[in-house]
C-alpha cells in the first residue's frame, strides 16, 4: 500500500523512494528487490531483525554501498548516488547509532568543521553569532562551549540531529537513535523531530526495533526480513502483533519460562557499599548496596554510561574497588578465579567476543575457560589433555545447539548468536549458585533472545541469584524480580517489580527521583 | 666566591642554559604534538633530529649559508615523515614500530654520510643580543640568543592558535580524535596524517640543524643524545598543548644545563650524575603522568598508546 500522491508537498521536506533496489555481497543477498517510498514531511519506520537488511538498505541510499540493481529517486527524480558526499548534496543525512562527533571538540567546532565550506581561518565571533541564529530555528537545544565528551548522551544525539539540520539535510536517516537514551531523552527526541515533520520541514527514515516508538511517532511502516520488504503500510492500520509477525516470520522462537514461585527465599550475595574509579580516576559506581536472594533476579535498568560497565567489571575481578565488600552467603568474596569456583560465580555479558572469549581460540578451548585446569581436561597439574576437552564440547555444543563446523573452528567465525549461546553453554551446564549477567541479549536475532532469556529463568527458577544489568529496560521488565535503577554511578531506585511501572522507572532513569 | 654568588651563578647559567638546550627540544616537541594530534606517533624524530644536524651541517658548510642548511634540515626532515606517513597508511603496519625502524635508520644514514664533516668546520648560525644593556658579563652572555628560539616561541604560539581557529587545525584535530568521524566528514583521513607527519618531521629536522649549526655547534655522532624520545615524553607532560610544549621544553633545558651551569662553579663531583637530570626528569614525568588506573587526559583518541 502506498502513501496517497495527494500529499502536499512541503517546502522543505523532500522525499526519498527506491525502486527494486538489490544488494549482491559474493554470494549473499543481502537487500532483494526492496522498494520503499518516503514521502516528503512524513515519519517512516524501517522495522527488521537484526541483519533483516536495513543497514544495508540506507547505505545503499547514502551511497556507502552501489546496489547491485534498481534506482533511487528524489523528489520524483531519479538521481545516481556514488558516494555519501553526493547523498549530502541531495539533501539526505544520516545519524549513526555510533556518534560521528568529535570527542574533544566542542559542540560549535563539531558543527563548523561539518560544513563543507569551512573557512580557512575561523572568525569565531561571526560563526558563533550564525550558529545561535541556526539555534534560533530549531526546537533542540544544546550548550556551544563544552567539549562533546561533556555532552550526554541525549544531547549529543541532539547535536547529531542538529549537525544534519545545520548542513541542510532535509531527508534525515535514523539508525536506531534511541538505543543509547533514556525513555524521556527518547521520547523529547522523537517528539521534537515529530514535530518538525509536521511542519514540513524535514522527512525522517528511522531504522528501529522498538514497537513503542513506532506507534508513537511513526506514519508509515516497511517491515524487512532477510532482506526482502515482508509488510509495510500506515501505522494506524497496523498492529504490533501483525508488524511482529512480519519481522519475525515463522521462526520458531522458545516461549519465555515460567517464573516458579521461590518460598523460601535466602540471602545469597550482598554487595555493601562498593565504590570504584573509571579510567579517568573520577568516581563511576558510589555506594553500591545490593542484596540479591536466591532465586531471584535483581534487573538493573540504566542508560549505558551510568556506571554499569564498572559495577559489571568489580563484579568479575577486571576493576579494583576503591572501597567497599562483596560477601556472598555472609563470607566475604574477592573476584579471583578460585572463589568464583567455590561460591559457584558465573556470569556473561554482550559482545562476547569482546568481553568474554578469545576469538583467536578454538571453540572447544573457549568452552574449556572454566574447566581446563581441572580433571579431566588437566589430569596432573599443569598440563592439559585435548581429547577430553574435545569430547566435554562436543557435549555441549549438541546440549545448547551450537552451530559450528567443528570444535577446532576458531569462536570469531561462529555467528553473534551462536558465540553466545557457546558461552552460555560454558557458564550454565554446570551448578550455578551466582549469575551475573549484562546486556545479554545486545545485536542478537529473536530466536537466539528467546533462547536465552529462557535459559536466565530457568536458572532462576533452580535457586541461583542473578545479576542482570541491562539498557533495555524491556529486558528488565520481563525477567526481572525486583528492579533498581542506576543514574550516574549510583542506585536512584529500588523497587519489587510488582509494585512499579514503566514510566516510574524510565522517570528514575532519567535522574528524576 | 660566596656561595651566594655561586648559586646566582648557577641559576643564571641554567637560564642560559635553557633558551639554548630547549631550542631542539622545543621543536622536535612540536613537531611531535602536531604529528601526534593527527592520530599518529613518530618515533622515528630521534633519527630525523640526527639527520637534520648531518644535514644542516653538511649544507652549511658546502654553501657557506647555515640558513639554507636549516632548510634543508627541514626538508630532509618532511622526507622522513613522509615515508613514515606513507609506510603507516598500509594496512596491518604499526606506527610504533615503523618509528623505532626510522629512527635507527635516520641515525644510522646520518653517521654513514656525516662521517666527512666531523672535522670541518662550517659557518655557524648568527645570534641576537639582547643583553647590552646589562654590564655583567653573565647575563650578556645568557641573553645571546638563537633566531631560531624566538622562531620556536611563534611556531608554538602560532600552532595554539590555528589548532583552535583554522579548518586545518580543526581537521588535523577531528582526523586525530576520532578516524570514524573524520571519514563521515569526508575528510581523508591518511593524508592528513601524512601531512601532518611531514610537517612535524620539518620541524624535528629544524630542531636538528640547531645542534649542530648553533649549540653545541658541530656536527658529532653523539650529538643528540635522546633528545628526539625525550620529546615524546615532553609531549605526554605537555598534553599535547603547544604552549605547554614551550614551558616543558624550557624545563627540559634547564636540566640539561645543570651539569655544565654546576661545573662552571666549580662543583664537578657528580657531574654526570647532574648530567642525567633530563634523563631522570623524563623518568620521573612518565610515573607520575601515568597510572594503571586512568587512561592519559587530553591524548588526542585515535593515538596506538591510548586505545
Amino acid at each position: 500500500m502506498s502513501v496517497a500522491e495527494t500529499t502536499t508537498p512541503a517546502p522543505r521536506a523532500i522525499g526519498v523512494e527506491t525502486i527494486g533496489m538489490s544488494k549482491v555481497f559474493g554470494g549473499l543477498t543481502a537487500l532483494d528487490d526492496v522498494s520503499i517510498r518516503v514521502s516528503p514531511g512524513s515519519f517512516h519506520a524501517l522495522l527488521g531483525e537484526n541483519g533483516a537488511g536495513k543497514s544495508t538498505l540506507v547505505k545503499c541510499m547514502m551511497g556507502f554501498y552501489q546496489p547491485s540493481r534498481g534506482s533511487m529517486l528524489v523528489n520524483g527524480k531519479q538521481v545516481a548516488v556514488p558516494n555519501p558526499r553526493a547523498a549530502h548534496a541531495l539533501g539526505i543525512g544520516m545519524v549513526y547509532q555510533h556518534f560521528t562527533l568529535v570527542p574533544s571538540l566542542t559542540a560549535a567546532e563539531n558543527l563548523v568543521i561539518a560544513r563543507a565550506d569551512t573557512p580557512t581561518v575561523i572568525d569565531w565571533t561571526k560563526e558563533r553569532k550564525a550558529l545561535n541564529a541556526f539555534l534560533e530555528t530549531t526546537p533542540f537545544k544544546v550548550p556551544l562551549d563544552v567539549p562533546v565528551s561533556g555532552l550526554s548522551a541525549g544531547e549529543k544525539q541532539k547535536l547529531e540531529i542538529l549537525k544534519q539540520l545545520y548542513l541542510d539535510q532535509r531527508f534525515l536517516i535514523l539508525d536506531e537513535p534511541t538505543s543509547v537514551l533514556t525513555p524521556d531523552e527518547a521520547d523529547e527526541v522523537l517528539g521534537l523531530l515529530r514535530g518538525m515533520t509536521e511542519a514540513g520541514e524535514l522527512t525522517i527514515l528511522m531504522i528501529t526495533h522498538k514497537f513503542r516508538e513506532v506507534t508513537a511517532y511513526a506514519d508509515d511502516v516497511t517491515v524487512l526480513r532477510r532482506g526482502r520488504v515482508v509488510g509495510s503500510g500506515r501505522v494506524q492500520d497496523l498492529s504490533v502483533e501483525e508488524m511482529s509477525h512480519m519481522m519475525i516470520g515463522e521462526a520458531d522462537i522458545r516461549e519465555s519460562a515460567a517464573r516458579v514461585a521461590q518460598p523460601e527465599k535466602t540471602l545469597k550475595i550482598e554487595l555493601a557499599g562498593l565504590f570504584a574509579d573509571d579510567d579517568e580516576e573520577l568516581p563511576a559506581i558510589e555506594a553500591i548496596s545490593l542484596k540479591i536472594h536466591t532465586g531471584e533476579i535483581l534487573g538493573i535498568a540504566g542508560v549505558s554510561g551510568n556506571g554499569q560497565s564498572e559495577l559489571i567489571e568489580v563484579l568479575s575481578g577486571q576493576r579494583t574497588p576503591r572501597d567497599g565488600r562483596i560477601f556472598i552467603d555472609k563470607k566475604p568474596y574477592e573476584p579471583e578465579r578460585d572463589q568464583m569456583d567455590r561460591f559457584k560465580v558465573f556470569g556473561f555479558s554482550e559482545e562476547p567476543l569482546k568481553n568474554v572469549a578469545v576469538p583467536r581460540m578454538s571453540v572447544a578451548e573457549n568452552m574449556a575457560f572454566r574447566t581446563f585446569d581441572k580433571a579431566p581436561i588437566s589430569p596432573f597439574k599443569g598440563w592439559l589433555s585435548p581429547p577430553p576437552m574435545r569430547k566435554r564440547a562436543r557435549e555441549l555444543i549438541a546440549a545448547y545447539r551450537v552451530k559450528t563446523p567443528s570444535t577446532e573452528e576458531p569462536i570469531e567465525n561462529l555467528s553473534g548468536g551462536n558465540v553466545q549461546r557457546a558461552i552460555l553453554a560454558r557458564e550454565l551446564s554446570g551448578e550455578v549458585d551466582v549469575l551475573i549477567v549484562a546486556n545479554p541479549c545486545f545485536g542478537l536475532d529473536f530466536a537466539s533472545v528467546a533462547e536465552i532469556r529462557a535459559q536466565i529463568m530457568d536458572q532462576r527458577n533452580k535457586g541461583a541469584a542473578i545479576l542482570l544489568v541491562s539498557e533495555d529496560l524491556d529486558e528488565i521488565l520481563e525477567l526481572a524480580d525486583t528492579v533498581a535503577v542506576m543514574s550516574e554511578g549510583r542506585i536512584t531506585y529500588q523497587s519489587p517489580m510488582a509494585e512499579t511501572d514503566r514510566a516510574t522507572i524510565g522517570h528514575a532513569m532519567a535522574g528524576h527521583h | 666566591m660566596s656561595d651566594d654568588a655561586g648559586f646566582m651563578t648557577v641559576l643564571l647559567a641554567m637560564f642560559a642554559g635553557a633558551i639554548r638546550v630547549s631550542t631542539p627540544f622545543l621543536f622536535v616537541s612540536l613537531g611531535e604534538m602536531l604529528t601526534e594530534k593527527s592520530g599518529r606517533i613518530n618515533l622515528g624524530l630521534e633519527g630525523t633530529l640526527v639527520f637534520g644536524a648531518m644535514s644542516g651541517y653538511a649544507i652549511s658548510y658546502h654553501t657557506g649559508s647555515p640558513w639554507l642548511g636549516v632548510l634543508v634540515a627541514g626538508l630532509c626532515g618532511s622526507g622522513f615523515g613522509a615515508l613514515h606517513g606513507y609506510l603507516c597508511k598500509l594496512p596491518k603496519v604499526n606506527d610504533i614500530a615503523i618509528g623505532i625502524a626510522l629512527m635507527l635508520f635516520g641515525t644510522g644514514l646520518a653517521f654513514f654520510f656525516g662521517k666527512a664533516y666531523i672535522q670541518p668546520s662550517a659557518p655557524r648560525l648568527p645570534s641576537l643580543s639582547f643583553g647590552s644593556w646589562s654590564d655583567h658579563p653573565g647575563v650578556r652572555q645568557a641573553l645571546e640568543i638563537n633566531p631560531l628560539f624566538l622562531l620556536g616561541i611563534v611556531l608554538a604560539v602560532f600552532l595554539w592558535w590555528a589548532l583552535k581557529n583554522t579548518r586545518y587545525g580543526l581537521t588535523i584535530r577531528t582526523t586525530g580524535d576520532s578516524a570514524p568521524a573524520a571519514l563521515a566528514l569526508g575528510i581523508n583521513v591518511d593524508k592528513v596524517r601524512l601531512l601532518s607527519t611531514m610537517a612535524g618531521g620539518f620541524f624535528a629536522g629544524v630542531g636538528g640543524s640547531f645542534l649542530s649549526l648553533y649549540y653545541p655547534g658541530s656536527w658529532t655522532e653523539g650529538l643528540s643524545s635522546g633528545q628526539g624520545l625525550m620529546a615524546v615524553a615532553l609531549v605526554i607532560f605537555a598534553r599535547w598543548n603547544p604552549i605547554y610544549c614551550f614551558w616543558a621544553a624550557l624545563l627540559f633545558g634547564a636540566a640539561g644545563a645543570l651539569g655544565p651551569a654546576l661545573q662552571s662553579i666549580g662543583i664537578s663531583r657528580g657531574y654526570h650524575f647532574f648530567n642525567a637530570a633530563p634523563y631522570i626528569l623524563t623518568l620521573l614525568i612518565m610515573i607520575a603522568s601515568t597510572s594503571p588506573r586512568r587512561s592519559l587526559k587530553g591524548a588526542p583518541g585515535e593515538l596506538s598508546i591510548t586505545k
